[in-house]
């Protein structure tokens, strides 16, 4: 396994070809840490494919350079990355056995017999595949295929880094769980660099230990699940993850405080006087309601409930306003009541021009 | 990739050549067919296709022919757009047998049938007309065109179908206007099949007709008579009949791409 | 309820009755007498089909058949795959193909017929012109192994662009991921042909040799036009050996001949056809 490095990478699609104008990819810089389990989180067409391919050299980029342990590999081709790569559709080899399925790119490496058995018995073990090897690949469901793809890319002992394209689409989500927890126990136990590309942010939060979000070609964070939480780097990130997502609120300095635009609301206790575009965020989690009145605190209406399970949403508004909390599904509330809302200070987050501002 | 465009310019070339043979035969005067032996014509001459477009057989077997195809069609996928239906929306007793023996009948060779036909045809008063033809044709484009249909239809989930009665449609209504926008690529293929088949065929249309129907195909060999082989005269002959296939591929290429990738065709 | 798949099938099977069965009928019923025109036909049983198991003109004819066939297939196919994998995946030069790809497939028998006349002709063809450079003598009317070589290349030249299309079709299904799997598996372009396209493929081939096979079988205007069934018998295949006794109005002969040939056809078809079948509900698995 290897470290993974993308310098100042761009790139373009033939621009003679209609319709794509510009580039996928802009100035990208990141690094994924020797046997770490990382994910691209953004929301489709955002880039995250054409990144995996240019790592696995399926495609090359129009500028910039990928580096493995430090080693500049632009020219280096496809088969000689010895990367691993996991796609949306599960892809077998349908007339080849699993255990055949598994040996096939030892024996493109021209392995000895013996050692090929060992190993792809080592592999089938790990990945529970043992009662399958002599099954037709072809006849496995959608699940046992991504496995089998999985373990074809793990089998070489050489394989630089595993590269999951949104690898759980086809499945049953009753399986879907299942190969999850397999793919993460895979990881920490053969110390994989994987590199897991979703636009489902669940998946990726519960998957890996370092999220990157990536928007229109570009990086927006790049950090832990926890970081990502509670200090999202942008309005959009907050927004982006958790659910419901982050409240922004556009705001205007005051002297004691914050005036939120379009409504009455004031929070006091911020240092003041700032310049530029001025955007509060809170995550609903944070917002803290009460139905007495508490002092400094503001008085909004309840628009909206929505019961989900263990807590429950609120909508609430004042002026054209709108603010979500989520709530302990005790606390006894009806439409159209008003209650006392605050928004800890240690809990929001300020944004000046769109960038997370450190206070 | 070079190699790939070099194999393919070949392969072009070979399949073509024998057609332009035709092409330039058919602009030559007989002299210069049977004595010289050169790559294009010294002397360019339409008197062969003057000779074709004036006469009278040559006209009505282009017409002929033209007929009892596009009658072809038009029967082949009225029948075989209900009964690919059939096919592919329920089971019923001897279904597979059903569909292996209409099938079989594509395997039927047309000399088999020859003596038959004509005998029946005569019977049923319909010999040396269009419907016979067009009929006998069926023999093997009606089991094509249902086995392609019945491709085509088994890609389009029932769900669409019961969606569209539970909304309430009539059968026929739905039909019409949502099932066979749907397969319009399936007819398509279908009907180029039809076309194709029924255009090139020699035996049938030959056994059936006399003077009424003849087709051109058949005018063609007459051309071979006892003062000699006309060759410039059947080249020119050759080359207006290929010229309505090779309309019908320009005109449904899109329509072939589409539906090669999507039926099993 | 339970007639509905029936009235969906009427027409058809009204046309295929008119068609097909009647006709089929009326050639067992040849097949079972013996015809002499003018004189009523007798009844002779399977006198017919005993007469012409025992005749070597037909063996001869069916064994001829059979190998034309199968060297028809065995040509065809690999270089029908060959051409297509040459093919433009997508672009301008797509539709170009596909249209001079259909061009020979709409080229009536008997044109064919008149182009590779104009082409093998002894007096005034390119092949004899150019052969005769090299020292060889190729005549069509003398020579049994040209004759037979001839037919096999004119069937070559007007069916292969029908499995080409076939195969390009099943090549342009196949998603391009597993060709990047199998790159990142480090697969030489063999094993990637074997082990990706060729599985892929297979659907849609056996469509191609089942078609291409029953077609092949029914050879009846090129060795007529181009050879008349000569030299000898080189190139009298079955169509040709049953329409001539047709022809010569030997009914009886002829329907038992035509019987026999339909069941060889029938026999080895429905083995293709159950080979599609199991592969296709693999697919679907």
């Amino acid at each position: 396994m290897a470290r993974i490095e993308l310098k100042s990478l761009a790139h373009r699609y033939d621009s003679s070809r209609k319709g794509k104008s510009g580039f996928s990819i802009e100035d990208l810089n990141i690094a994924w840490e020797d046997g770490t389990a990382n994910a691209l989180l953004g929301p489709s067409g955002c880039g995250k494919t054409t990144l995996l391919n240019i790592i696995s050299g399926l495609i090359t980029p129009t500028s910039g350079s990928v580096l493995f342990d430090d080693a500049i590999v632009n020219d280096r081709p496809t088969r000689d990355r010895h990367i691993a790569q996991v796609f949306q559709f599960p892809v077998v080899y349908d007339t080849m056995t699993v255990f055949d399925n598994l040996a096939f790119p030892l024996r493109n490496q021209k392995n000895g017999e013996i050692e090929i058995e060992s190993r792809v018995a080592e592999i089938m073990e790990l990945l529970e595949l043992t009662p399958l090897a002599k099954t037709k690949a072809g006849h496995l469901n959608p699940a046992e295929k991504q496995i089998v793809s999985l373990g074809r890319g793990i089998v070489r002992k050489d394989t630089v880094a595993v590269l999951l394209d949104e690898p759980l689409t086809v499945i049953d989500p009753i399986l879907k769980l299942d190969l999850r927890r397999k793919l993460r126990q895979v990881q920490q136990e053969l110390k994989l660099t994987m590199i897991y590309v979703t636009h489902d942010q669940h998946e990726a939060l519960t998957f890996a230990d370092h999220v990157t979000i990536v928007r229109d070609g570009s990086i927006v964070q790049s950090a832990t699940p926890e970081e990502l939480f509670l200090r999202p780097k942008t309005p959009f990130v907050g927004y982006f993850i958790g659910s419901p997502g982050m409240n922004t609120l556009r705001c205007e300095s005051t002297i004691d405080g914050f005036k939120i635009v379009g409504s009455s609301l004031a929070i006091a206790n911020r240092a003041g006087n700032l310049s530029g575009v001025l955007d509060l965020g809170i995550r609903p989690e944070f917002v803290v309601t009460s139905p007495e009145e508490m002092p400094g605190w503001n008085r909004l209406k309840i628009r909206a409930i929505e019961h989900a399970g263990a807590y429950q949403v609120l909508t609430l508004e004042s002026g054209a306003l709108e603010i979500k909390a989520r709530v302990g599904d005790d606390t006894a509330t009806s439409e159209g009541d008003f209650v006392w809302v605050d928004f800890p200070s240690d809990k929001t987050n300020l944004y000046v021009d769109g960038e997370l501002a450190i206070l | 990739m070079k190699k790939r465009t070099i194999t393919l310019t070949a392969y072009f070339f070979l399949l073509f050549v024998p057609i332009y043979w035709m092409v330039i035969t058919s602009l030559k005067t007989d002299v210069e067919i049977l004595q010289s032996f050169t790559l294009f014509p010294q002397q360019i001459t339409f008197e062969n296709y003057r000779e074709i477009f004036t006469s009278e057989v040559w006209r009505s077997s282009f017409f002929n022919s033209i007929a009892y195809v596009l009658l072809n069609v038009v029967m082949t996928l009225t029948a075989a757009i209900p009964a690919a239906y059939a096919f592919s929306r329920w089971k019923f007793r001897g279904d597979h047998h059903l569909f292996f023996w209409l099938l079989t009948n594509r395997m039927a060779p047309a000399a088999v049938f020859m003596v038959p036909f004509t005998e029946l045809y005569y019977m049923l008063n319909i010999f040396d007309t269009h419907i016979a033809v067009a009929l006998a044709h069926c023999l093997f484009n009606l089991p094509l065109t249902i086995w392609i249909l019945e491709g085509f239809m088994s890609g389009i989930p029932k769900e669409i179908d019961e969606t569209a009665f539970v909304d309430g449609y009539r059968f026929p209504r739905f039909f019409r206007s949502i099932f066979l926008p749907l397969i319009a690529p399936g007819i398509g293929v279908g009907a180029f099949f039809c076309f194709t088949f029924s255009w090139v065929e020699l035996i049938l249309a030959k056994a059936l007709t006399l003077t009424e129907a003849k087709p051109v195909v058949v005018t063609l060999t007459v051309g071979i008579g006892a003062e000699g082989v006309k060759w410039g005269l059947l080249a020119s002959a050759g080359v207006l009949t290929i010229i309505p296939g090779i309309l019908v591929v320009y005109f449904v290429r899109n329509y072939m791409a589409k539906g090669f990738a999507l039926g099993r065709v | 309820m339970r007639q509905r798949p029936w009235l969906f099938l009427l027409p058809t099977l009204i046309l295929m009755s008119i068609s097909a069965f009647i006709p089929l009928m009326a050639v067992i019923n040849y097949s079972l007498h013996t015809i002499f025109a003018g004189s009523a036909p007798e009844f002779v049983g399977l006198q017919n089909y005993a007469d012409v198991m025992s005749d070597a003109q037909f063996r001869g004819a069916l064994i001829r058949q059979l190998t034309f066939s199968l060297m028809a297939l065995l040509i065809e196919i690999p270089l029908g795959v060959a051409i297509a994998l040459c093919l433009p995946r997508k672009g301008s030069g797509v539709g170009l193909s596909l249209v001079l790809l259909g061009v020979p497939l709409l080229i009536p028998y008997n044109v064919v017929g008149i182009v590779w006349r104009l082409f093998t002709q002894s007096d005034i063809g390119v092949i004899p012109r150019i052969l005769s450079l090299v020292g060889y003598d190729y005549n069509v009317s003398l020579n049994a192994t040209d004759a037979f070589f001839t037919i096999l290349l004119v069937d070559v030249w007007h069916w292969t662009p029908l499995v080409v299309l076939l195969a390009y079709a099943g090549l342009q299904a196949i998603p391009q991921t597993f060709y990047q799997a199998a790159e990142v598996d480090g697969a030489s372009t063999w094993k990637t042909f074997r082990y990706v396209t060729l599985p892929k493929l297979r659907p849609v081939l056996t469509l191609g040799l089942l078609i291409r096979f029953m077609d092949s079988f029914k050879v009846y205007s090129e060795p007529l036009l181009l050879t008349g069934g000569g030299p000898g018998n080189a190139t009298t295949f079955m169509s040709l050996f049953v329409a001539r006794k047709a022809e010569a109005y030997e009914l009886g002969y002829a329907g038992a001949s035509s019987i026999i040939y339909l069941y060889v056809v029938i026999v080895m078809s429905y083995i293709l056809f159950q080979f599609i079948n199991r592969s296709s509900e693999e697919r679907h698995r």
